[in-house]
């Protein structure tokens, strides 16, 4: 029961994460229609930015005030030089340009930092673990990003929701040629969002540090399980991104932590754990061919 | 008519530069050619097969390296049970006969096409690249986990498949025999493309609801496209597995449906023979620039983004002039 509920803090706080990089995607794409392979490489530039800061600093603030930084610079790089050629594009070409800024990244990622994973230092003041329910301790690092990650997502849906820059980005999602006709600067407004998506991200990457060791190629995998968050979600939609992510993030976690152990109810210890941890990394995508199934276009579809 | 023309010379100069491709490398004494060569006509095979869907179906797959990978790790399984003597799934006996092992990596590779068509095709834009994207990964963490045929570290197993009349040790031969089956490949797809089905496949790209507003299923038809798509990159991947006698979970991963999709943009997406170029440019590309620096990405990258930005048609396109 209690390693129940630790597994679920965990998944929830994996969920947490999956959303923050969720977000800045599905934001982009609601407005401009773009489909960035390159966030998971924001996402890595953000962690190897922050652990590097903080290795040389010894300051964990700064190593994620770097974190965002850079991550937020070299998203805003990317959009002015590349990005905005491919508004116009259809969706390959698009997939294409990016993933040719992955190579890119991972390369240089590996020149800068070598192929070694770095490894962050959880700082002193969020070290240590709580007992959340008496007898159960969690450690405060993972319980902090859980708390970010929920700031956020409160922070996101004021931001959309309740001010005026949110208003245009909401009606730009639903008709971009209006939004345009009527005066706005869509092109200042997609910077905006798509830097915030960037340093979203590079937050992302930054707070995985301490818990992840930091690597080249760290930012393709979650890239595609974020994929899997938006498609359960529904594309667009920042609401859909949300309860993907959460759901994403229980159901990997939960897969992995249990699976193996029910299967040895049922088949010989060895084989239970190798087709376990087999079954827990497709659990994901198992889920997703379900929800196709049964709502094509995902549980909160953007549009209509 | 002039650029008909044109086009025709140009494949008949390549084809034939393919077919005296082993020659040259005896002349220049560089050996390597051979396999390069071969690599070329096994990318190739698959780029043509994506091409189906993505030049004339509209239809941008991003998980075509799945049945590229499940074509070879039939070849690999099937080997690999024969060299132990034991049975797959305490049924199926190991095989190393082309004749029986190559038609069953595309039959594996067809089926698991026709139920992830059947998912992704429910979708459409760009849920449909990233549903595609992720089944693959799906497959790739499958092989990873599968320890018996060696996880991570992939499985090497010691023969090709046993051709008959041919030494399939022959390095020249395989190379002919995957030419061969390039080229015929690429005369099925033709003919494919010109009957009624390429045409309802032409029709769905340029508007769906249209065809669908004519009369046509459209939904049949673009899973029909998507198995045929798969079977033939189960070939390519039968037929790497036997090039390298190795195969191993990259063969699926992702970078590789990347590498895919750049081949047909690069050659010309829809031309069917522009994905041949552009396998072949991809492969040079790489093993060019690999051995100027192990960095090599780092080039590769910005030319993928530059290539993209600034030509539309690819190489076939070049070369073909105007439409």
């Amino acid at each position: 029961m209690t390693l129940l509920l630790e597994q679920a803090l965990n998944g929830l706080q994996l969920g947490v994460m999956l959303f923050l990089l969720a977000a800045g995607l599905t934001l982009v794409f609601g407005i401009m229609g773009l489909i960035n392979l390159a966030h998971g490489s924001l996402y890595m530039i953000g962690a190897f930015a922050a652990a590097w800061v903080q290795g040389r600093t010894g300051s964990y603030v700064v190593g994620i005030v770097a974190g965002l930084a850079a991550a937020g610079a070299v998203g805003a790089a990317i959009e002015v030089t590349v990005l905005k050629r491919l508004y116009d594009r259809d969706h390959m070409d698009q997939v294409l340009a990016t993933f040719g800024m992955i190579l890119f990244f991972n390369e240089a990622m590996a020149m800068l930092f070598g192929r070694q994973p770095l490894m962050a230092a959880v700082p002193p003041f969020l070290s240590g673990a709580v007992e959340i329910i008496p007898g159960v301790p969690y450690p405060v690092y993972r319980l902090a990003i859980i708390v970010v990650g929920i700031l956020v997502a409160g922070g996101l849906y004021f931001l959309i929701g309740h001010t005026r820059a949110g208003m245009l980005v909401r009606a730009g999602a639903t008709n971009r040629t209006m939004v345009r006709a009527l005066g706005v600067n869509i092109r200042l407004l997609t910077s905006a969002v798509f830097a915030l998506g960037a340093m979203l991200a590079g937050l992302a990457g930054a707070m995985t540090g301490p818990l992840l060791s930091v690597q080249v190629g760290m930012g393709d995998r979650i890239l595609i399980t974020t994929f899997v968050v938006i498609v359960i979600g529904g594309i667009g939609s920042i609401r859909g991104a949300l309860a993907g992510a959460l759901l994403v993030g229980m159901v990997d976690t939960l897969a992995r932590a249990f699976l193996p152990g029910l299967l040895k109810a049922v088949m010989a210890a060895s084989n239970a754990d190798a087709v376990g941890a087999g079954l827990a990394s497709m659990a994901i995508f198992i889920l997703m061919a379900v929800v196709l199934l049964v709502r094509p276009r995902g549980l909160f579809p953007a549009h209509g | 008519m002039a650029d008909t023309v044109r086009r025709r010379i140009a494949l008949g100069v390549i084809l034939a530069l393919l077919a005296v491709l082993p020659a040259i490398a005896t002349a220049l004494g560089k050996p390597d050619l051979v396999t390069l060569g071969t690599q070329v006509a096994i990318y190739a095979i698959a780029a043509i097969s994506l091409d189906l869907l993505i030049g004339v179906a509209g239809l941008s797959s991003f998980g075509h390296a799945a049945f590229f990978g499940l074509g070879g790790y039939t070849v690999g399984i099937l080997a690999f049970h024969a060299a132990e003597g034991d049975l797959f799934l305490g049924l199926i006996p190991g095989v190393t006969e082309a004749a029986i092992v190559w038609p069953a990596a595309v039959g594996v590779a067809g089926v698991a096409a026709l139920a992830i068509g059947a998912l992704s095709l429910r979708t459409t834009g760009v849920s449909f690249i990233m549903i595609t994207l992720a089944f693959a990964e799906m497959f790739f963490f499958l092989f990873v986990s599968l320890k018996t045929y060696g996880g991570d570290d992939g499985l090497g197993f010691r023969r090709r498949s046993a051709l008959p009349f041919i030494n399939p040790r022959d390095d020249v031969a395989f190379y002919y025999v995957c030419l061969a089956l390039m080229a015929g490949f690429l005369l099925l797809c033709g003919r494919i493309v010109q009957s009624r089905f390429g045409r309802a496949l032409h029709g769905i790209r340029q508007n769906e609801r249209r065809m669908a507003a004519i009369g046509l299923a459209t939904y049949p038809v673009k899973l029909a496209a998507f198995t045929l798509a798969g079977a033939g990159a189960g070939l390519a991947g039968a037929l790497h597995a036997n090039l390298l006698r190795f195969v191993s979970p990259d063969m699926l991963h992702w970078t590789m449906s990347g590498d895919f999709m750049i081949m047909v943009v690069l050659g010309g997406a829809g031309t069917l023979f522009g994905p041949v170029l552009g396998a072949a440019a991809m492969v040079c590309l790489q093993s060019w620039l690999a051995q100027w620096t192990e960095h090599w990405m780092i080039v590769m990258g910005p030319i993928l983004v530059a290539v993209i930005l600034f030509t539309r048609r690819g190489l076939w396109g070049l070369i073909g002039g105007g439409r």
